[in-house]
């Protein structure tokens, strides 16, 4: 059980520079997602961690030891690969008792430790099998107890529901959520899939071109973005984002539509200023049919038409044009809608969030 | 032929089977056939004459062929594992640069594009004990002031065979342990870094089982070589001296051309071809024992 603090980290493959001196503090049994896009830095910052990658500047720290220098094997971590990673020609328990057979522990040691692992995520009819023969979520399985029969300081996960398919992908991500909470360690998580982080983290740092955005706990970052970048990146479907200019009391858009000026924003921004103006599809929707039962205080109905509609079964996607541009709604209890009917959306401005055009930061306080 | 039609699938296939039966079964039937025989091709009716086992006999009796069947074995033996050795060095080295790789693997199979023949020129005139590179640099660097008699002593001269021919084919181990490595995931070596593993370790425990199948491919590949060898010990020493260095078919080639006794040297060849085949059986086995274990899906 440790802390992990990375302190003016830096990347670099010869001139180029992928990670710009990241600093992130992880508590101890803290479960910790890194998201971003592919590119974003987020691996190489987890590899960097492991030891995997040479660091070109800056401190790692695990626990209370510097481990800039240490190799992956005097760092006490375990590691769990999008590709699984597991050694062919080992049998699941062989795989699984590996590093501990390396530590020089006794077959005693081995066995029961092993046994441990697999009673915890359900492999012992497989300890016998080789990879060959297990399927893919079998095999992370088997990656996974590999990592947790040493016992590690620090649990590194590499994508590793990536290769899975949508079904397992659920299932295997509530069995890290159990794993978690039986381990109690200090999880630090790769994945590129928002949904993933927001179900599994206790605290999410979403990376963008080797920089970090913004790090909080899921509803924070989904609540109130800090930037415009991770306003559309967390959140699915995507936040609603157009291009506005403020103008007295009221947002114009390019087209000359327009919206009232919601009111936290009103003494923060001036008349003038370009603005990116985001509301989730969440918080537009034919009246009637939103989350929030009609109380919600600032809202502002558009009669608009449909372009198109996506039916999820318990609600659909309804996507409509306002201020010439396309905006994602939405509806729950849904009724029929084709395209080019006329629709009343709903607005709740109150829920909406305000971007400086420039520099991207929220305006919000 | 009427009355008798061929179905489309035999008349289709006959040429095929005519071609295969000129060229590979009549002669094999006809050799075989001939190692009963006390042919000899200075007296071509004596093919005609069977004595059933008689040539297997005096062969089974014959120190002198067990002595080259022994020397084939110990080339074969002490060169695969030499190679194999050295050609998993080479590919570990040539697998880490970084840079320039492709010109390493171009240079590092130099040795297989000479022929045989010349490699063997080659080395006899380096281990000449008069005129030889070999003794020449010895001499200079102070190491020895004797002409070490390379290629007149028996022990020498088959070290000498030994060095050329670990020479001119170490490649083909380096260049299937190469590809060994190359096509190996980089993901288990990570994994067994995070694992613990010391690069020794990383090696003994996930490399080295990765490639054992193409080490096994290389060394059917080269078991069948040696096997057959016969141009670089022709060239180099003619199987002497005193016959110190005569291996298989060497033994086979003087006994068929210059004795000219063919029924005798096909029996011969018989026997050398069994220990080839057995070889090439028990490579095959470890390499399906190796590939199994490593969950090839090739």
């Amino acid at each position: 059980m440790a802390t992990v603090s990375l302190k003016n980290l830096v990347k670099k493959y010869g001139s180029l520079e992928v990670v710009h001196a990241i600093n992130l503090d992880v508590a101890d049994r803290e479960f910790v997602a890194l998201v971003g896009p592919s590119g974003c830095g987020k691996s190489t910052t987890l590899r960097m961690i492991a030891g995997l990658e040479a660091i070109s500047g800056g401190h790692i720290h695990i626990g209370d030891r510097e481990v800039n220098n240490l190799p992956p094997r005097q760092r006490n971590i375990s590691m769990v690969f999008q590709s699984y990673a597991l050694y062919p020609h080992m049998t699941v328990a062989e795989n699984m008792g590996f590093s501990l057979k390396i530590a020089g522990r006794s077959q005693d040691v081995i066995a029961s430790a092993v046994a441990d692992a697999a009673k915890t995520l359900g492999l012992e009819e497989l300890l016998d099998r080789r990879p060959s023969q297990l399927s893919g979520g079998q095999r992370q399985r088997v990656a996974m107890g590999r990592a947790i029969v040493r016992h590690p300081d620090v649990f590194l996960f590499d994508e590793p529901l990536s290769n899975l398919d949508a079904k397992l992908r659920m299932q295997m991500r509530t069995e890290i959520k159990k794993l978690h909470a039986k381990v109690q360690s200090t999880v630090i998580y790769v994945t590129h899939d928002q949904v993933e982080a927001m179900t599994l983290a206790d605290r999410i740092v979403i990376m963008r071109d080797g920089h970090i955005e913004q790090v909080g706990p899921p509803e924070e970052v989904f609540r109130r973005p800090a930037t415009r970048f991770v306003a559309g990146f967390i959140g699915s479907p995507t936040m609603n984002l157009h291009d506005a200019v403020v103008g007295d009391s009221k947002l114009i858009f390019g087209n000359g539509d327009t919206l009232p000026l919601p009111a936290q924003f009103r003494d923060r921004v001036t008349a003038g200023q370009k603005v990116i103006f985001g509301l989730r599809p969440d918080d537009l929707y034919p009246t009637g049919h939103g989350i929030h039962s009609g109380e919600a205080a600032e809202v502002h109905a558009v009669e608009v038409p449909v372009s198109l509609t996506e039916p999820l079964g318990n609600e659909t996607l309804v996507f409509a044009e306002f201020a010439g541009q396309d905006w994602i709604s939405r509806m729950l209890n849904p009724k029929t809608l084709r395209s080019g009917d006329k629709v009343e959306l709903s607005f709740d401005l109150s829920q909406s969030h305000l971007f400086d055009a420039q520099s991207e930061k929220s305006l919000r306080g | 032929m009427r009355g008798w039609k061929p179905a489309p699938h035999v008349l289709l296939l006959l040429p095929a089977f005519v071609v295969l039966a000129a060229v590979v079964v009549v002669p094999l039937l006809l050799s075989l056939y001939s190692s009963f025989t006390p042919f000899r091709l200075t007296r071509p009716d004596t093919i005609y004459t069977f004595i059933g086992f008689r040539n297997y006999q005096r062969l089974f009796a014959d120190m002198e062929f067990w002595a080259a069947f022994g020397r084939t074995v110990l080339l074969l033996t002490i060169a695969l594992n030499l190679e194999m050795v050295l050609g998993l060095f080479l590919a570990l080295l040539v697998e880490k640069a970084t840079r320039g790789q492709r010109l390493l693997r171009t240079i590092m199979m130099f040795p297989m594009m000479f022929s045989p023949i010349l490699v063997g020129f080659q080395f006899k005139f380096m281990f000449n004990d008069n005129i030889g590179l070999v003794n020449n640099a010895l001499q200079s660097l102070g190491l020895t002031d004797q002409a070490i008699p390379w290629l007149i002593d028996g022990k020498l001269a088959f070290t000498s065979i030994l060095i050329a021919e670990v020479w001119s084919s170490t490649s083909v181990f380096a260049i299937f342990i190469l590809a060994g490595l190359m096509a190996m995931p980089k993901e288990p070596l990570e994994a067994a870094k995070v694992d613990g593993c010391t690069p020794l370790q990383s090696f003994r425990y996930v490399t080295w089982p990765f490639i054992m199948p193409f080490a096994f491919i290389a060394m059917t590949i080269r078991s069948l070589d040696i096997a057959r060898a016969y141009d670089i010990v022709k060239i180099m020493t003619d199987g002497g001296p005193a016959k110190r260095t005569e291996i298989l078919w060497t033994l086979i080639s003087r006994t068929a051309y210059s004795d000219a006794r063919m029924g005798l040297a096909n029996a011969m060849a018989y026997v050398a071809i069994f220990l080839s085949i057995l070889f090439t059986v028990m490579f095959f086995r470890q390499l399906a024992k190796a590939r199994q274990q490593i969950g090839a899906e090739w």
